[in-house]
């Protein structure tokens, strides 16, 4: 997969939120395989030494950040956010989030539009995280984007993959976009699925900062990506609604 | 002068953002700091005044999904 004019191996992206310990989220993302992993921007108390201690230990991964715009809720918060992600991240990269509900954290594609044109035009790679809309796709690419992330199934569910024909005609309609699922992965086999469907990765966090334990829950979605991504390039039969025996029939005794 | 620093009324003496962070204890922090609302990036804080009210927000490296 190629973002960005940036050759990535790895098909799963990885979010550092919500592991029980620093050490267990150092492993997890050694045990992805993932080369990149997203990252936030929030208020700290005492200093910024907290702030720090996450920042080294990213950096000594040797993985890509991509820092969010997480809980933005409007045009002009998610724009400040990515400025001030930017200097601190020392990265163009920016996942784009413009929340327009609370209780589906269903994207606002109207203001995401917007501030993903005004990212563009101000030199910001914009992956932004938008529903399998494709008219808001079409826009989101008319605005500067160079890779789409719709959304599974709304972020923290781990409901999987809410609308397979909607996911599959967007992959559909756009051949040549690099589209990353993003939210609602909760198994490995949701993420097969993504990558059975055609699509480029998937980036998920809490499958597996949630999961008992997480290192073996991110070497699970590791595989499950591989799998999916490798069934893909085998090209999947045909599915049929009736059976058809496996078993040559030609040759069968006659015992009856 | 008081000045809203992360949602909490603080005094400070400072009357530049780079002086008023190193007064509150981030002066070696990798941070990022907006003044009511607008990013101020590193080279223009020496140059950015506090006024009394204003509203600091200063973020850091942070967990995310």
């Amino acid at each position: 997969m190629q973002v960005y004019g940036v050759d990535i191996n790895s098909r799963l992206l990885l979010g550092t939120a919500q592991y029980p310990s620093p050490a267990i989220l150092g492993d997890a993302i050694q045990a992805s395989g993932t080369e990149i992993v997203t990252v936030s921007l929030r208020r700290e108390a005492g200093g910024g030494q907290h702030g720090q201690a996450f920042w080294t230990l990213i950096r000594d991964m040797g993985v890509r950040v991509l820092p969010n715009t997480a809980g933005c809720h409007t045009v002009k918060e998610a724009v400040t956010t990515a400025q001030m992600a930017r200097e601190v991240f020392d990265t163009n990269w920016i996942k784009l989030e413009v929340i327009g509900d609370n209780d589906t954290l269903c994207p606002n594609v109207f203001d995401l539009v917007e501030a993903a044109r005004l990212l563009s035009e101000d030199g910001f790679d914009v992956f932004p995280y938008t529903t399998e809309d494709l008219i808001v796709a079409e826009h989101l690419l008319q605005a500067g984007c160079k890779v789409l992330m719709p959304w599974g199934a709304p972020i923290g569910t781990g409901l999987g993959l809410n609308n397979v024909y909607g996911l599959r005609t967007m992959r559909a309609h756009f051949a040549g976009v690099p589209l990353i699922i993003d939210a609602g992965i909760g198994l490995p086999s949701h993420a097969a699925h993504a990558m059975e469907l055609g699509f480029d990765a998937v980036l998920l966090n809490t499958a597996v900062a949630k999961a008992g334990d997480p290192v073996a829950m991110a070497r699970a979605f590791a595989q499950a990506v591989e799998a999916g991504s490798m069934a893909r390039s085998a090209d999947p039969m045909e599915a049929r609604d009736m059976a058809s025996p496996s078993t040559p029939v030609l040759g069968k005794a006659s015992l009856g | 002068m008081k000045i809203i620093v992360n949602g909490q009324s603080l005094d400070v003496t400072a009357t530049l953002l780079d002086a008023a962070l190193g007064e509150l204890g981030y002066g070696e922090a990798r941070v990022a700091t907006a003044l009511n609302g607008e990013f101020v990036p590193v080279p223009a804080r020496a140059s950015t005044n506090l006024g009394d009210g204003d509203r600091l927000e200063i973020l850091a490296p942070m967990q995310g999904g």
